[in-house]
């Protein structure tokens, strides 16, 4: 029972957080529901015993990338958007195709997944299991993901620096 | 923790060896409901993606796309044996460079052509 409700309580916040994440016009607001979902999402990771997982969540997402989020809408002061009309096409072929893809996605989840219910942290994910795991088994993707990190400081240090001040800038007029 | 219980259920990927906190409250909650609220989240990420004209807010919409596989992965990882939770952190750190790498990007698309919509990104159209 208490499983229940906790699990509707994060699921609710969690989808009312991505909706509001597309109706919002501000990008700040967005950012900020975003935040909601990444909370409400290590919620739901606890609920499934990834007390691991959930703290990365919490530190790496709702810290460090919406940080990240905030701090370049803040830099570029870009305003509300102006919605654009929607086209007809889109309503005309995305409502029906849409209906469609859901129902058929419920069916199949309906279809195909058991039923066995799964006990509140069915299967816990501690710091030391997964310490082991990404240091024996995943070794090797483990090293690779740190050269890819690596590459994408690099990329993100070079793509947000300046222009060099040898390079002779255009005049535009 | 017991080290054996722990090796025992990294080798057969079941949870028997391992003591799960709160094992004695039972709830009609299945896989299946992770996985909807998995599904709810990737289709409003779509959405986000193919709508909104702001670039944040696609970059945003993406992550809520990835966190919708997260969260299916972590839902089947209990099933499965650990190895959806090591494949989440992964994502998540991919997820962390992707941001880093396309918010640079915007900068240094907005440094030349102040803006950040979508629909004004026109630079490679022939």
């Amino acid at each position: 029972m208490l499983h229940l409700t906790l699990f509707l309580i994060f699921g609710a916040i969690c989808v009312a957080g991505a909706v509001n994440l597309l109706v919002q016009r501000h990008p700040i607001n967005s950012a900020l529901s975003l935040v909601v979902v990444m909370g409400s999402l290590a919620g739901e990771y606890l609920l499934l015993g990834a007390e691991f997982v959930a703290a990365i969540q919490v530190i790496i997402y709702a810290g460090a990338i919406m940080v990240l989020f905030v701090f370049v809408i803040m830099l570029l002061n870009a305003g509300e958007e102006e919605r654009a009309g929607g086209s007809r096409v889109a309503l005309l072929l995305g409502v029906p195709g849409m209906t469609i893809g859901s129902l058929l996605m419920a069916w199949v989840l309906l279809e195909r997944s058991g039923t066995q219910s799964v006990m509140m942290g069915a299967l816990p994910g501690p710091p030391k299991i997964i310490g082991w795991l990404l240091f024996h088994d995943f070794l090797l993707p483990f090293e690779v993901t740190s050269v890819l990190v690596l590459i994408a400081i690099m990329g993100a240090v070079v793509l947000a620096s300046h222009p060099e001040p040898s390079q002779p800038r255009k005049k535009v007029d | 923790m017991e080290w054996h219980g722990f090796r025992r259920a990294l080798r057969d990927g079941t949870n028997e060896g391992l003591q799960p906190w709160g094992r004695s409250s039972i709830a009609p909650i299945t896989t299946l409901h992770y996985l909807v609220v998995a599904a709810a989240l990737f289709v409003l990420g779509v959405i986000g993606v193919l709508t909104r004209r702001n670039v944040v807010i696609v970059l945003m919409s993406i992550e809520l796309i990835l966190n919708a596989v997260n969260l299916n992965l972590v839902a089947f990882s209990r099933i499965w044996g650990l190895h959806g939770q090591i494949f989440a952190i992964f994502v998540i750190t991919d997820a962390a460079a992707e941001a880093a790498v396309g918010l640079g990007i915007l900068i240094a698309f907005f440094r030349n052509k102040e803006t950040v919509n979508v629909d004004e990104i026109n630079l490679l159209k022939w």
